[in-house]
C-alpha cells in the first residue's frame, strides 16, 4: 500500500498504518545524515516552500534541511520578511505563493485551522509545522521514531505529557499518534493547563507529578510559556516549577530506572526541566532532534515524490 | 385598494385560527377572515395549498447602515427580510456612528422609510457608543422610535450601569435587550469549550460565561422590575435560569437563533469561518434545551442574529474571522424543514414564535390577523423543495454555514402594509 494523501495536516486524520509507514521511511532515511555527502534525488526539480508565519528556528530549520538533503530547491518565507507586514492576508499570500507552483508547501501558523485552510485552498501538498493549539504532527512522528528505536517497539508502552498540555500542540499530535499505536497516555499539570475533556481523547489525567510519572515509559515534558501567568493560569513561575519541575531527585524517587525524558524544545531550563535532567542519562532530547529531520524527510518524500510509480 | 387571500390555510395563533379561510386586506389594515368572502375591485390571491400567517417579525438583525454599507444597507437587508417571509425587523445599534442619539435613529428610520421594503424598527444602544460606561440618552432614543435598548454584540459589563439602564427605562415601557455574555470568561474565545475546542485547539468560552450574565440580568430585573429580554440565548443553563425566574414573576424573556436551534459546536471541526458566531455554536445538550424552551414557551421567540459581513472577513483564518452569520434568507426554510417536518415543533408554535410572541415582547404592531391589525401577511409554501444557495441571496453578506442545504418549505409571498413586497 502506498501513501495517497495530498496533505499531512492532522495525526488525527492518520491511521496506525499511514503513521506506521511514515516512520519506517523516516527509519531508511536516516542513515543519510552519516553519509559523507548528504544529498539524494528523490526531490530533485521539486520546490518546498516554508510559509512561516511564526517564529521558530528549530523546526524550519529541520524542514529545510530535510528538503535540501533530498535535494528539491527550498524556499523560506517568513511573515515577518514578507507582504504579510503590508497587511496581505493568509489567504491572498497562499494564492500568491500556489501561482508560483511549489510541489508542497510547509506551513507554521499560530491559528489553529490555518494549515486545513491552506489544504483547502492550494492543489499543491500542505505539510502543517503547527498551526495554533491543533496540531503538530512531525513533532508526534519524530517522538514516536525517537521512542520505537529506544524501546524497540511501541505497543503497549505507557506515557505522560506534562505541563501546559491546554495550549500545546505537540501533545494533541502526540496524543492521537500514541492512541493510535497502542500506547497509553497520561497528561498532568496543574487544572488550569489541562484542557477541558481531555479525557475524551483516550487519556488519563494526572494532578500530581508523582503520579504522572510512576512507572511510565517515557515522561515527555512540555515547555511552559511565560505569558500563561499574567492569564492567571498559574501564580508564579517559582511555583510551577516547584510543583511541576522535573529534578533529578524527583525522577529518582518515583520513575523507572529506565525512563525517557522527552521535551519538544525549546527547554526553560530550570522550569520544567532542571538541567541535570536535560542534559542527564535519561534525557533523549537531541535524539528528537536528529529524528525531526528524519520524518520531515520522509514526509516531503511521501508528499512530494513524482506520483504514478516513475522512480524519483 | 384591497388584496383578497383566497382559500389558504390560515395560521394566524393570537387569534386561535387555525383552518382554511379567506383573508381580505383593504389598505393597509386586515378587514376581516372568513369563508367564502368576495370583495369588489380587490386583488385576488389563490392561495390554496399554502399556509397565510400574520406577517413574521425579526426583533435582532444588524442592517450596517450608516457606517457598514460595505456589509449590508437598508435596503439589502430589508429585501433579505422580504425574500425571507419577515414584514419587520428589529435593527441593533452598533452602526457607525452607533445608533445612541437621535439624529442616527432619525436617520435609520428616513432611510428605512425611501429605502426599506419592511417595516424598520431601531434598537437604541444603552450606553454611549457602546462602551458601557455611561448611560445614552434613553429617553431621547424612545422618542425618536427606539423599541428596546441594547449594545448588543457586547455586554454591558458594569452591573451599576445596567441597573440604572433598567431603573431609567421603567417609564418607557421598552426593554432592555442583554447581550449575555461575561467577557472576562470569553476573552479570546473563538468558540464554545468542550470536547471540540480541546480536540481542534481553538480557544473557547464556557457556556458559563453566557449563564453568569443572564443570572446577573435576572437579578437586576428582580431588584429593579424592569423587562429585560435576553438575545441570542444559547445555553441550557440560561434556559433553566430563565425558567425559574419567569415561574417567580421576573419580567425576562429571551429568543433564540435557528443556527443555535439545529447545529452544535460539531460544526466547527472544519474550521469554516461560517461557523463563527457570538455566542458559539453550543454542545448537543444546550441544543436540545434551546429546543424545548422554545417550544414550551420559556423562549419567546426565534430571532436570527442577521450578522452580514464581507467575503474577505470570513474567509481566512477561523479565529481571525468576524463572527456572525446572516440569517434571513434561511431562517424560515430552516425551521420548517428540520423542526416543523420531523415533527419537533408543531407549526402554530413557529408562526407564533414568529409573529404573535415577538410583536407582543416589544409591544410591536402586527403579530395577528385580527380585523384592524397592519395588512402584513407572510404566506407560506410548504411543500416547495429548494437549496440554499448564498450567492442569490438578497442580503449583500453570504455568510451562512447553511449553503448548499436541501430544504422543503419556503416563504411563498411577503405582504407588507397591504402590498406585495415579496414573491
Amino acid at each position: 500500500m502506498g501513501w495517497s494523501r495530498k496533505d499531512l495536516v492532522a495525526i488525527r486524520d492518520l491511521d496506525a498504518a499511514e503513521i506506521v509507514m511514515i516512520l519506517d521511511t523516516a527509519a531508511s532515511l536516516q542513515e543519510i545524515a552519516g553519509r559523507d555527502i548528504k544529498k539524494v534525488p528523490a526531490l530533485r526539480g521539486k520546490t518546498v516552500v516554508n510559509l512561516f508565519y511564526e517564529a521558530s528556528t528549530r523546526t524550519r530549520t529541520s524542514f529545510e534541511i530535510a528538503g535540501k538533503w533530498l535535494s528539491a530547491d527550498v524556499v523560506n518565507f517568513s511573515a515577518g520578511g514578507s507582504s504579510t507586514a503590508k497587511g496581505e492576508s493568509f489567504i491572498d499570500t497562499a494564492r500568491n505563493i500556489a501561482a508560483m507552483s511549489p510541489d508542497v508547501v510547509v506551513v507554521r501558523h499560530s491559528s489553529s485551522g490555518a494549515a486545513a485552510l491552506l489544504a483547502r485552498t492550494l492543489d499543491c501538498a500542505v505539510v502543517n509545522a503547527g498551526d495554533g493549539a491543533h496540531e503538530h504532527p512531525t513533532q508526534a512522528l519524530l517522538d514516536l521514531l525517537t521512542v520505537r528505536e529506544r524501546k524497540g517497539h511501541l505497543d503497549g508502552l505507557s506515557v505522560a505529557i506534562v505541563g501546559d498540555v491546554a495550549h500545546s500542540r505537540v501533545a494533541r499530535s502526540n496524543i492521537h499518534g500514541m492512541r493510535k499505536l497502542g500506547l497509553s497516555v497520561t497528561v498532568a499539570g496543574p487544572p488550569t493547563l489541562i484542557p477541558p475533556f481531555v479525557q475524551e481523547l483516550g487519556v488519563k489525567v494526572a494532578y500530581r507529578l508523582e503520579d504522572a510519572i510512576r512507572d511510565v515509559d517515557v515522561i515527555m515534558m512540555l515547555r511552559l510559556q511565560h505569558e500563561r501567568m499574567t492569564g492567571g493560569l498559574i501564580p508564579s513561575l517559582r511555583e510551577y516549577s516547584r510543583t511541576w519541575g522535573l529534578t533529578l531527585d524527583r525522577l529518582r524517587a518515583h520513575a523507572r530506572p529506565d525512563v525517557l525524558i522527552m521535551h519538544p524544545g525549546p527547554v526553560n531550563r530550570g522550569i520544567e526541566l532542571s538541567p541535570e535532567v536535560a542534559d542527564g542519562p535519561y534525557s533523549v532530547i537531541l535524539d528528537q532532534v536528529a529524528k525531526g529531520v528524519a520524518v520531515r524527510m520522509a514526509v516531503l518524500y511521501l508528499l512530494g515524490g513524482s506520483k504514478g510509480g516513475d522512480q524519483a | 385598494m384591497s388584496l383578497l387571500i383566497r382559500g389558504g390555510r390560515v395560521v394566524d395563533p393570537a387569534n386561535d385560527v387555525d383552518g382554511v379561510q379567506d383573508v381580505l386586506l383593504a389598505g393597509d389594515r386586515v378587514e376581516r377572515l372568513g369563508h367564502g368572502l368576495s370583495a369588489a375591485g380587490a386583488t385576488v390571491i389563490d392561495a390554496t395549498g399554502k399556509v397565510v400567517c400574520p406577517g413574521f417579525i425579526d426583533i435582532h438583525v444588524h442592517l450596517r447602515e450608516p457606517g457598514h454599507e460595505y456589509k449590508e444597507t437598508i435596503a439589502s437587508g430589508t429585501r433579505a427580510a422580504a425574500a425571507g417571509g419577515f414584514t419587520a425587523v428589529c435593527c441593533m445599534a452598533n452602526t457607525d456612528p452607533v445608533n445612541d442619539n437621535r439624529s442616527v435613529t432619525d436617520y435609520i428610520r428616513a432611510r428605512a422609510a425611501s429605502e426599506g421594503v419592511v417595516r424598520v424598527y431601531p434598537i437604541g444602544a444603552v450606553s454611549r457608543g457602546l462602551r458601557g460606561e455611561e448611560l445614552a440618552e434613553l429617553a431621547e432614543l424612545a422618542e425618536a422610535g427606539c423599541v428596546a435598548f441594547s449594545d448588543d454584540g457586547r455586554c454591558v459589563m458594569n452591573a451599576a450601569l445596567y441597573r440604572r439602564a433598567m431603573e431609567y427605562t421603567l417609564p418607557f415601557g421598552r426593554p432592555l435587550i442583554s447581550h449575555a455574555e461575561d467577557h472576562t470568561l470569553s476573552r479570546g474565545a473563538a468558540m464554545h469549550e468542550g470536547v471540540v475546542s480541546t480536540e481542534i485547539g481553538l480557544p473557547g468560552a464556557p457556556a458559563a460565561a453566557e449563564d453568569v450574565m443572564v443570572a446577573r440580568d435576572i437579578l437586576l430585573a428582580e431588584l429593579t422590575g424592569a423587562h429585560v429580554h435576553i438575545a441570542h440565548l444559547s445555553t441550557a443553563g440560561a434556559v433553566r435560569l430563565v425558567r425559574e425566574a419567569r415561574a417567580r414573576g421576573v419580567k425576562v424573556t429571551a429568543e433564540v437563533t435557528p443556527h443555535h436551534l439545529l447545529l452544535t459546536d460539531e460544526a466547527v471541526r472544519s474550521y469554516d469561518p461560517n461557523t463563527r458566531m457570538n455566542p458559539p455554536l453550543r454542545a448537543k445538550r444546550d441544543v436540545e434545551a434551546v429546543l424545548e424552551g422554545l417550544a414550551e414557551g420559556t423562549i419567546d421567540c426565534v430571532a436570527t442574529d442577521h450578522a452580514p459581513h464581507a467575503a474577505s472577513e470570513k474567509e481566512g483564518e477561523f479565529d481571525r474571522a468576524a463572527a456572525g452569520i446572516v440569517g434571513l434568507e434561511t431562517a424560515v426554510s430552516l425551521l420548517l424543514d428540520r423542526l416543523v417536518r420531523p415533527g419537533l415543533l408543531p407549526l402554530s408554535t413557529l408562526v407564533a414564535r414568529l409573529s404573535r410572541d415577538p410583536a407582543r415582547l416589544l409591544d410591536l404592531p402586527g403579530g395577528s390577523l385580527g380585523p384592524g391589525a397592519p395588512a402584513d401577511v407572510t404566506i407560506l409554501d410548504l411543500d416547495r423543495e429548494l437549496t440554499i444557495e448564498p450567492a442569490r441571496f438578497h442580503s449583500r453578506g453570504r455568510n451562512t454555514p447553511f449553503g448548499g442545504w436541501a430544504l422543503v418549505g419556503a416563504p411563498w409571498k411577503t405582504i407588507v402594509g397591504g402590498r406585495v413586497a415579496w414573491e
